[in-house]
């Protein structure tokens, strides 16, 4: 097989691959999953107090955690 | 004459562009799908010679709840003088969708997109995003968003200014 033959071919299956790729991009109108409360870091008060009790016991600091907002990219 | 090579890069390139093409969003300037063509569930209200706001919402989306009693009022003030609201909704789910207007009762028409085929059509770039039609059906204005009394002066100063036109 030429060299050209070969670059032929492999422009063909890299431009396949790319075609086929399993990532995809979750659009604007998609996000309801992740806008759900269960994907929400802090759902759980306990498992957040506990956090944040090893954080400031760990990094002799408190707070800051007061980002709202879950994954709809709306907020 | 072109090389195999040549022709194989051509080839691929010509495909990619006419992809890109297909995936072409709405542009200002430019008239507005037709509404009746995706079969959105629900009623769509007469919209002929009327300057058109759709607004693309969600149940699951904070700021476009925050956005109808805004809308509302301003269907109420502005619906005599040719405005008219047509809020699509994008909930997959018919019942959360059906809940929400239970409780809320919008001052508006609200139809569901349930195969999400025009939102996919006109590529809305987040949610919620509205898009103001004027009385020739062309898309004048494109809003991202809703930032409370800002996003409503924005609005009602680009309506007023379509509602003068002549249809």
């Amino acid at each position: 097989m030429k060299a050209t033959q070969r670059l032929n071919l492999f422009l063909v299956f890299a431009a396949t691959c790319s075609l086929w790729s399993g990532c995809a991009n979750v659009q604007p109108w998609e996000r309801a999953t992740l806008a759900d409360y269960s994907m929400r870091p802090d759902r759980d008060p306990l498992m957040t107090a506990m956090s944040e009790h090893i954080y400031f016991s760990r990094e002799a600091s408190s707070g800051g955690r007061g980002v709202g907002g879950s994954g709809c990219g709306c907020n | 004459m072109l090389s195999q090579n040549k022709k194989v890069i051509l080839g691929l390139t010509g495909w990619f562009v006419l992809a890109a093409l297909t995936l072409a969003d709405v542009k200002v300037g430019a008239p507005f799908p037709g509404l009746e063509a995706f079969g959105l569930e629900g009623t769509l209200p007469d919209r002929a010679g009327r300057v058109v706001l759709v607004d693309f919402w969600a149940t699951w989306c904070a700021p476009c709840k925050a956005s109808f009693p805004a809308y509302s009022m301003m269907q109420k003030e502005l619906g005599e003088r040719g405005f008219t609201i047509v809020a699509v909704s994008v909930d997959k789910k018919p019942e959360d969708y059906a809940e929400f207007l239970k409780k809320m009762t919008p001052g508006f028409a609200t139809v569901r997109d349930a195969k999400q085929k025009l939102v996919a059509d006109v590529k809305v770039p987040g949610m919620p995003t509205c898009y103001l039609v004027d009385r020739k059906g062309v898309l004048r204005m494109i809003h991202g968003g809703f930032h409370g009394d800002a996003s409503v002066r924005e609005l009602r100063e680009e309506i007023s200014r379509l509602l003068e036109e002549k249809p």
